[in-house]
């Protein structure tokens, strides 16, 4: 982000920016910069809090009047948390029901088919009443991304489901679109309360779409092509999650 | 109050150890004041036109956002997963701030909003998107753009 500002602002634009991570933002030293304390993945603070975001984007742009730089200053406020966890979720199925026990491969990914099958009909759900989804890098439906993830733990290997876009690549793409509509999905269920990390907790240790994506991770752990190997090292489970999974395998 | 200070201290050590370019020169360009400014928003989200091509590995290109475009059009293609998305899923205000622009310009705190904004996707060494950054900086210009708001995730 320091670097962007950097080229703009020396082809003549002038830049304001936020920085989540301080110590980034000092050693390149853009122009001017709004620190925040956020999360990483909301710069402007607050979903769904447009005063609160108003307040951050007229601080950042503000210091366009200021009179030499480089400046950093800090936004004053932190965002509302939640706090409620999302233990008070109401699940239409016990997603993660004894895969303690159920270690086969079938097995895992009958519980994926019928998860993805009940959040399905949240997502469609989540459509209809926010009129958007975050879902669709992909291009693919939910049953293409379960049958493509199964095709693969399968052994199918080389059979992309979408046109002219690689295997790994697609795999990438699919997960972001299962997760978006996992989230989306869950995210209108009655009952359902929690910030980030509540829902983070929630997909990445309850639900078996999780498992199947770490499954698809440690194959291509051990496949042998390099953009296989970068998917499975970094692209697909987040680095705070990896644990999860090494956990239960010392209990399998 | 820094959220690094909140996260796991792997997750802090490795986002620490991330190299960061640094630069000799410290640029600084002045202009109208913010009430007569046009504002373009750049993020580095890696969002784009759901019909747009995602971002992948060592993108160092960007994709164009109309002023035009409503919420359920854009996606995000950022190959990290290690951020939070669920905001975004919920407004996507909080990654883009692009309708809280148009309300300024209602209350006269800024003069217009550019025509065209645009993302990059932050994974990619910012070293590697000089080019196209330059590139951009012209074209913003040609847009009468006098004000950049440069957005991370």
């Amino acid at each position: 982000m320091g670097g962007l500002s950097h080229y703009l602002e020396e082809e003549g634009l002038a830049t304001t920016q936020i920085s989540l991570i301080r110590e980034h933002t000092e050693i390149m030293k853009p122009p001017r910069a709004l620190w925040v304390p956020f999360e990483l993945g909301r710069p402007f603070g607050a979903p769904d809090n447009a005063s609160f975001q108003t307040r951050v984007v007229v601080s950042a742009l503000e210091l366009l009047e200021a009179h030499n730089g480089p400046v950093m200053t800090d936004f004053p406020e932190d965002t509302p948390d939640f706090v409620v966890p999302i233990a008070s979720l109401v699940c239409p199925v016990s997603f993660a029901y004894s895969l303690g026990e159920r270690t086969s491969a079938d097995l895992l990914m009958d519980a994926f088919r019928s998860e993805a099958a009940d959040l399905h009909n949240w997502y469609d759900i989540a459509i209809r009443k926010g009129e958007r989804t975050t879902a669709g890098i992909s291009r693919l439906s939910l049953p293409e991304i379960v049958e493509f993830f199964i095709s693969f733990i399968g052994g199918s290997r080389d059979a992309s489901p979408i046109i002219d876009v690689p295997v790994a690549s697609a795999l990438r793409m699919a997960a972001e679109d299962l997760k978006a509509m996992y989230l989306e999905g869950v995210a209108v269920q009655p009952g359902t309360q929690g910030g980030s990390a509540a829902m983070a907790d929630w997909f990445w240790g309850e639900t078996v779409a999780a498992r199947t994506i770490n499954a698809i991770r440690e194959i291509c752990l051990e496949l042998p092509e390099n953009d296989f190997q970068l998917l499975g090292e970094l692209l697909l489970v987040p680095r705070t999650q990896l644990h999860r999974f090494q956990e239960w395998k010392k209990d399998e | 109050m820094a959220r690094l200070d909140r996260m796991p201290e792997d997750e802090r050590n490795h986002i620490l150890a991330l190299p960061c370019p640094t630069f000799s020169s410290s640029p600084w360009v002045t202009g109208p004041p913010l009430a007569k400014r046009r504002v373009a928003i750049v993020t580095t989200a890696g969002l784009h036109l759901r019909n747009s091509q995602p971002f992948g590995v060592g993108a160092s290109d960007y994709r164009i956002i109309p002023a035009n475009t409503t919420a359920n059009e854009v996606v995000m293609s950022h190959i990290s997963t290690n951020f939070d998305r669920t905001g975004f899923q919920q407004d996507w205000n909080v990654v883009f701030p692009l309708d809280r622009l148009r309300e300024l310009v209602g209350e006269k705190v800024i003069g217009s909003v550019a025509a065209y904004h645009y993302s990059f996707m932050g994974a990619t060494d910012p070293v590697r998107m000089e080019a196209n950054a330059r590139s951009l900086a012209r074209i913003m210009r040609n847009d009468s753009v006098d004000a950049v708001l440069l957005a991370p995730v």
